[in-house]
């Protein structure tokens, strides 16, 4: 087995105890395969119990680990000591206020994500007797993608524009919402619509991808959110084409939930 | 301490939990709910599981099929009232999920995709892709957003059951952000606080799964059954134990040992199936228990390839090909790159058996109740047992989900049919008791014991003495030394003396919790002389009807005692034990 050693620079806060965060290296024996939770979790058993931060399935799906390595937002799970050299700094996702450590606060996150109505809306319900809902793979296609976000929050801290506005919904909330406008079984656009076109959700986006770029899921929300302006946009203008527009606009979603 | 009076509380936040919450919800929307978790809903560990949930939909199955091949998958150790049960309820759970807007794989026809799984005679296996628990998971935390009456406590540890007067009147918990705690006062509570493999060294299961919940109810007094049956699963990738889904053999992924040689088929499996068209229930579409066991017997003979992480065999997927891979298997395609350095495309994935489920856990019957009044359980961290002694894969998302409602719907009943209320001060009597002690840990002083050593130590033992194979000797020395790892965990100190977010108390507590559990492994494993399913002797190489036909139960009897193990008769309504036969030949 091949070893190296590495130091881990790692912004520590303890809210009790320090002013502003600071910074302690650590000097780390790790395995050649190792990712960096590997050589956080050796410092947490051999060097330092009072270390904390979050993480469970070191398997990408999860979504606990996420911190900033060397400056950019990863799953540490998914973030390989090969890919870097001796020196690796770890802070907690930027734009979110630390708790303590590498821990965030996530509640913003959290009250957000109700709001944008994230499950299945119907007028109604379908009883269990009669089954399920018929969906061809190519419908389970049209959403699949942006059903896969794992909520690890590295799109918040690469997103400038919530960095600016933490009112902005954000890109895993939207693309939630985009999910569920997709699947064949919804019939909730219009409401989340109220939510995700109004002052706060979509139009802030400024279309920088940083979110799709650091997604470690490939979710794409800043497709998504496009899509979502694109789609925002034909129902502003059949609204102001009356009745013909109207009509065209019911057909459009009946046929998406005629099912 | 801050109390919160609710009509339910619910310890875990997993599949199980969150089925459980919204059955509440949606049976009596005048309910309180809350529902705690020492996690965010959506890092609880039913999103590791990939391949997919059970349950009978398509018109070439019966449930009489899935009956049989469980009760004989967990070799007749299931109670057989439980498993009608589970699987009558199964195709209705499922399309909720469905309903509820699940992504599960599709038929050309747009009907639900069933894929082979092990020890299944018939297609049943819904399936995500191969990020089945992901998508439940996601699914139900998402639905329970809907819900107003659901009050979740995120990030909030569990650590203690208040019980008063034989009944159960609520928890305690240690609030990760403040560091306080709070008592959670509740007519009654259900926990689904998942297993616990976290107490060996080389598993599938994620940090959070260190067995919390069942220990809680074990040191209330409630039996932990049948926790000798711990599942290896066959296929995980050495040095990080990563899974790879059973999935993977369903779609056609074939075990070669050194040689390229397909060696189930000289453990009762054959014969071969031909290559790219697997045959349900023979070969690698056998059960877990006897692939993981085939492993040991090939290690034995010197067939496997050594690595540097160890022992491993094979899993073959090329012949797939790439197209297929990523569409039925692209997470594990990635999870092998990545972690591994190998493309199943292209090459043959090392590894290794792998822990991977608790079979035993907290006693319950039919209804999810415990033997304690106002006690229920629910998921990985029960024993109803619709599992025996070996569980079939897929068969415990769907758990997650009968049971979980189920348990909501008997605590609901339990509530409005005994009329109890909650005795609030001589709730709270306990609950500052159990804050004592918290506190206590606080001021044992600074000694030579580290979580860690601790830790390692049950990890050697319990792999050592109390694996795939076990005996006498080995087992004997495992109690013994786990007896003596619970004395010094008595001294351990908690060396970070700060409130906000201390995981240094947490995980003094979750090993707290394990060496526990892992006693009660060890000593059931022990008494058990007979091999039956998952539990395997080599002093003892048969199995017994006679004298082990029956559930092990063990009882708490302190800190310093090892626990009492008695037995309880299995229900048997229509399968009498028989001779698994997983051999393709007389199918």
């Amino acid at each position: 087995m091949s070893e190296r050693t590495i130091e881990l620079e790692i912004l520590r806060y303890n809210p009790a105890t320090d002013e502003a965060p600071w910074y302690q290296t650590y000097t780390v024996p790790c395995q050649e395969e190792w990712v960096v939770l590997d050589a956080i979790n050796y410092v947490k058993d051999h060097l330092d119990s009072s270390l904390s931060y979050r993480w469970s399935c070191h398997m990408a799906v999860c979504g606990s680990c996420g911190m900033m390595i060397n400056g950019e937002p990863m799953l540490s799970c998914k973030a390989f000591l090969r890919d870097f050299g001796r020196k690796i700094r770890v802070e907690p996702l930027s734009h979110f206020p630390i708790e303590r450590d590498l821990v965030v606060v996530l509640d913003d996150f959290m009250e957000k994500l109700p709001r944008v109505k994230p499950y299945i809306v119907r007028d109604q319900e379908k009883p269990i007797e009669e089954g399920e809902y018929k969906q061809k793979p190519f419908e389970l296609y049209e959403f699949k993608q942006y059903s896969m976000c794992i909520n690890c929050m590295l799109c918040y801290a690469a997103c400038p524009q919530y960095g600016l506005n933490s009112e902005f919904i954000g890109p895993a909330a939207l693309a939630l919402a985009h999910r569920y406008n997709k699947d064949s079984r919804d019939e909730g656009r219009d409401q989340r619509e109220e939510i995700t076109a109004a002052h706060d959700g979509i139009w802030e986006c400024s279309f920088v991808g940083a979110c799709s770029e650091v997604c470690p899921k490939a979710v794409d929300p800043a497709g998504a959110i496009q899509q979502m302006k694109l789609a925002s946009t034909m129902d502003w203008y059949l609204e102001r084409l009356g009745g013909v527009g109207a009509r065209v606009k019911r057909s459009l979603s009946s046929r998406r939930t005629s099912k | 301490m801050e109390t919160i009076q609710t009509d339910v509380a619910i310890v875990g936040a997993g599949g199980a939990g969150l089925r459980a919450a919204i059955a509440l919800a949606e049976a009596d929307p005048g309910l309180s709910i809350t529902l705690l978790s020492k996690v965010y809903p959506m890092r609880s560990h039913t999103c590791a599981a990939e391949g997919g949930a059970a349950g009978v939909i398509k018109p070439d199955d019966s449930l009489d099929q899935h009956f049989s091949d469980t009760v004989g998958g967990g070799d007749w150790l299931c109670d057989q009232d439980a498993v009608e049960l589970f699987i009558n309820e199964a195709p209705r759970e499922l399309t909720r999920l469905e309903h509820w807007g699940c992504p599960w794989s599709r038929e050309t026809d747009g009907s639900v995709a069933v894929r082979p799984f092990g020890g299944m005679k018939i297609k049943r296996t819904w399936f995500a892709a191969d990020k089945s628990g992901f998508h439940i998971l996601h699914t139900l935390f998402q639905t329970s957003l809907k819900y107003p009456a659901i009050k979740r406590l995120d990030e909030v540890f569990t650590t203690d059951l208040i019980v008063v007067d034989g009944k159960v009147q609520g928890c305690c918990a240690i609030e990760m952000r403040t560091g306080q705690m709070i008592q959670v006062q509740a007519k009654a509570v259900i926990l689904c606080s998942g297993g616990g493999g976290r107490m060996f060294p080389f598993t599938t299961n994620g940090a959070i799964k260190t067995g919390d919940g069942m220990a809680m109810a074990y040191r209330a007094g409630v039996p932990l059954k049948d926790m000798e049956f711990v599942q290896y699963h066959p296929t995980g990738l050495p040095s990080t134990g990563i899974l790879l889904t059973e999935g993977c053999r369903g779609e056609g992924g074939v075990l070669r040992n050194k040689d390229g040689y397909r060696y189930l088929q000289d453990y009762g499996m054959g014969p071969e199936s031909p290559l790219g068209e697997p045959v349900l229930k023979t070969m690698e579409l056998g059960p877990r228990d006897r692939l993981s066991q085939a492993f040991w017997h090939e290690q034995q003979k010197g067939n496997t390839i050594q690595t540097q992480w160890g022992d491993c065999v094979y899993l073959d997927l090329r012949h797939l090909g790439e197209a297929k891979i990523n569409e039925r298997l692209p997470f594990v395609r990635d999870l092998a790159k990545s972690y591994s350095g190998v493309d199943m495309v292209t090459d043959m994935v090392p590894i290794r058996p792998v822990v991977h489920y608790m079979m035993g856990g907290i006693h319950t019957d039919i209804t999810a109740a415990t033997p304690l009044p106002g006690l229920f359980a629910a998921g990985e961290c029960a024993c109803v047992s619709i599992n025996g002694a070996n569980r079939l894969g897929s068969n415990s998302l769907t758990e997650l989900l009968v049971f979980g409602r189920r348990a909501a719907e008997s605590a609901v009943a339990y509530i409005k049919d005994s009329g109890v209320s909650v005795d609030g001060a001589a709730a709270n009597r306990e609950a500052t008791a159990v804050e004592a002690r918290i506190r206590a840990l606080f001021d044992r002083p600074e000694g030579d014991e580290t979580t860690a050593g601790l830790r390692q130590e049950m990890f050697d033992t319990m792999e050592g003495g109390a694996g795939i194979y076990r005996d006498e000797a080995s087992l004997t020395a495992t109690t013994a030394k786990l007896a003596e790892l619970r004395q010094r965990w008595q001294t351990l100190s908690v060396r970070d003396k700060s409130a906000v977010f201390n995981t240094d108390v947490m995980q003094v507590l979750e090993l707290g919790a394990m060496l526990d559990l892992a006693e009660t492994v060890a000593s059931s494993a022990l008494e058990r002389k007979e091999s039956r399913g998952s539990h395997q002797r080599l002093d003892h190489t048969e199995r017994d009807d006679t004298r082990y036909l029956k559930h092990s139960m063990a009882s708490y009897r302190g800190e310093t005692a090892p626990p009492a193990i008695d037995y309880l008769d299995v229900t048997i309504t229509k399968s009498q034990p028989g001779v698994r036969d997983y051999s393709g030949a007389k199918s």
